[in-house]
């Protein structure tokens, strides 16, 4: 077994890496801090959120408002763009200074960055993707439940002698509270020492693409492989219904939605009240992610596809007729309107 | 860059994920029933370090941890245009986690020697954690590019410019060689091997085999030894649309809009989301 950086009995608190770009803090962060509230009470541990970046007086100044014992907040000009290199060289100062217990971070392209090299730099375990995070009544130590093999299966991941207990986690599977403090948390400012060599990579250019974010959509019509050819009738049921069009992969790889409309294991998990589902088979791939819906309904002209299994209402036949007249239903009723 | 350009894959072999169960006396995968596959974002990452070699030169080699059975299809992946193939197999490498796993293939790496880019698929069907290729880099201590979808050479050839994707968009960077890239998955269309390349291959199999032995690593950071984490419980995913009504509507294409279209709105209402007006 490689040596830990520290060990348990050394190691407190939890520690949430709060994500933010444009001033805004990212949603799955907000997401993270309700989760570890509610394990810090249980374990009476003190919740530190890590702030990271340049120049970051006004995002610290509403971060310190979020439920949180403390705010430590990383601010270096060679933080000013995320490279993982420069984070995780800053972020590994100071956890071997502070060595916190537990350390989450969002499982977002940045966040998965940063943890995957930090962990490694850590010497220490790190539980990818979570779907949920407990303590373990026993000898509390952190639980991350992941799945795998396209979400049909759930496994339970301790870290037992490792230190901090790192975890990554899905957006959309927490929610967020809006518990805030009204007096400000105390903000700790901690420098670090990054060298020029720290970030070999720059950041050349972004481009910012306007992306939906469907994980928390009322209503959705998810669009799948046997949409071949139906979309504009699948948008107008969706224009109907004033809903979020969803895809599977395979719809997304055809081009039919764009990457921020995929739903499920490697796309997002939605919490819709309705999920009208149009055309996709059912792998658990993509039903992983509509589970948590209300009322699922599901159209496919094989009677034997999967997602029948999961849906409420069933409809075997034909798309074209049963969307068309479901769509004329709606537009000439107008009973779909929120 | 010294020279002409070293490519290495690195491929993990995975069950297709729609054939592996939980078997539920004893919470173990069971994978018997399973047929194997290269993962599919790993293939795009082969393709780019392809096509890399088609416009530079060079030569790619490929890299994959795994039960002797893999060796075909490595050879599969020789045949679409690699020039040499590592294999890590051992049951010493067997239950590794992400940190066990990226020190062994930052270990052999390092045996392997004069890489200028490691690709790797931006994600495992298995696993799907994508915490493999940062790993990599941080043993190796290089820079790393996730989710790439194309890479380019600057003049020098001694940085890359590589566009990947992020929350919101994309963004560009620019990586000094030799450094880590994962790909993202559909990024590119995989070629198909060449069956005359794959007969050569047969008289001359570049398929080096390596065990624990033949790594500069302690072994006991190997494997599930040297894995920090470890699954406590196991399970299939059984309760997901075991509440589902599964009630089905029949009739013609109109009654069965009609239906639905009664039921929709009748939830609707009672979710509290009226019809109109409301």
């Amino acid at each position: 077994m490689i040596d830990p950086a520290y060990t348990p009995a050394e190691a407190t608190g939890i520690w949430v890496f709060l994500e933010h770009d444009r001033g805004q803090l990212a949603p799955v962060s907000l997401e993270m801090l309700a989760k570890a509230r509610e394990l810090a009470s249980k374990s009476g541990a003190i919740l530190t959120g890590l702030l990271m970046g340049h120049e970051l007086d006004a995002i610290a100044g509403e971060a310190a408002h979020l439920d949180l014992d403390r705010l430590v907040v990383v601010a270096h000009p060679l933080l000013d763009a995320f490279t993982a290199e420069a984070y995780a060289h800053a972020a590994r100062e100071v956890i071997l200074r502070e060595r916190p217990d537990i350390l989450l971070l969002g499982a977002t392209p940045y966040g998965r960055d940063l943890a995957g090299r930090l962990a490694v730099t850590l010497r220490t375990g790190l539980t990818a993707d979570c779907t949920d995070l407990s303590l373990d009544a026993a000898n509390g130590l952190l639980l991350g439940e992941v799945s795998g093999f396209g979400g049909g299966i759930l496994a339970t991941i301790a870290c037992a002698n490792h230190r901090p207990q790192m975890a990554t986690v899905r957006p959309g599977v927490f929610a967020r509270t809006e518990a805030e403090r009204a007096a400000a948390a105390p903000i700790e400012r901690v420098e670090v020492d990054i060298p020029a060599s720290a970030r070999p990579v720059t950041v050349v250019a972004r481009h910012r693409q306007e992306r939906a974010d469907i994980s928390r959509a009322d209503r959705l019509v998810v669009a799948g492989a046997g949409a071949r050819g139906q979309l504009p009738l699948i948008e107008a049921l969706a224009g109907a219904l004033h809903a979020e069009i969803g895809a599977t992969r395979v719809a997304v790889d055809e081009g039919w939605a764009g990457r921020d409309r995929q739903i499920g294991q490697t796309g997002v998990i939605t919490h819709p009240k309705l999920a009208i589902v149009c055309g996709a088979s059912g792998a658990t791939q993509f039903t992983v992610g509509i589970d948590q819906a209300d009322l699922v309904v599901a159209l496919n002209s094989d009677p034997e596809a999967p997602i029948f299994e999961q849906a409420d209402l069933c409809v075997v036949d034909d798309l074209l007729p049963v969307v068309r007249a479901l769509v004329a239903e709606f537009e000439s009723r107008g009973e779909g309107a929120p | 860059m010294n020279g002409e350009l070293h490519s290495l894959v690195c491929l993990k072999v995975v069950p297709k994920s729609e054939e592996v169960s939980v078997d539920r006396e004893s919470k173990t995968l069971d994978r018997g029933h399973a047929r194997s596959e290269i993962n599919p974002p790993d293939m795009n990452a082969l393709e780019m370090a392809l096509a890399l070699k088609d416009r530079h030169g060079g030569r790619v080699s490929l890299l994959s941890m795994g039960p002797p059975f893999v060796a075909p299809m490595l050879r599969a992946a020789l045949a679409m245009g690699a020039d040499h193939a590592y294999l890590l197999s051992d049951r010493a490498f067997g239950g590794a986690d992400t940190l066990a796993t990226s020190l062994t293939l930052a270990a052999a790496i390092r045996k392997i020697g004069d890489v200028d880019l490691v690709l790797c698929g931006e994600e495992s069907s298995d696993g799907a954690t994508a915490q493999v290729p940062p790993g990599i880099a941080a043993w190796l201590d290089l820079p790393q590019a996730t989710y790439a979808h194309s890479v380019a050479f600057d003049d020098t050839r001694d940085h890359i410019l590589v566009v990947r994707e992020v929350h919101d968009g994309e963004e560009t960077l620019d990586v000094p060689l030799p450094a880590v890239l994962s790909v993202k998955v559909s990024t590119n269309e995989p070629r198909f091997m060449d069956t005359a390349r794959l007969v050569c291959l047969r008289a001359n199999d570049p398929v080096t085999t390596w065990t624990a032995a033949d790594l500069d690593v302690d072994p006991g950071h190997l494997g599930g030894a040297g894995s920090p984490t470890s699954v406590t419980g196991l399970g299939e995913v059984a309760g997901a649309g075991s509440g589902r009504r599964r009630e089905v509507l029949k009739g013609t294409p109109e009654e069965e809009a009609h239906l639905l279209y009664e039921r929709i709105t009748e939830f609707l209402r009672s979710a509290g989301m009226p019809a109109r007006g409301g």
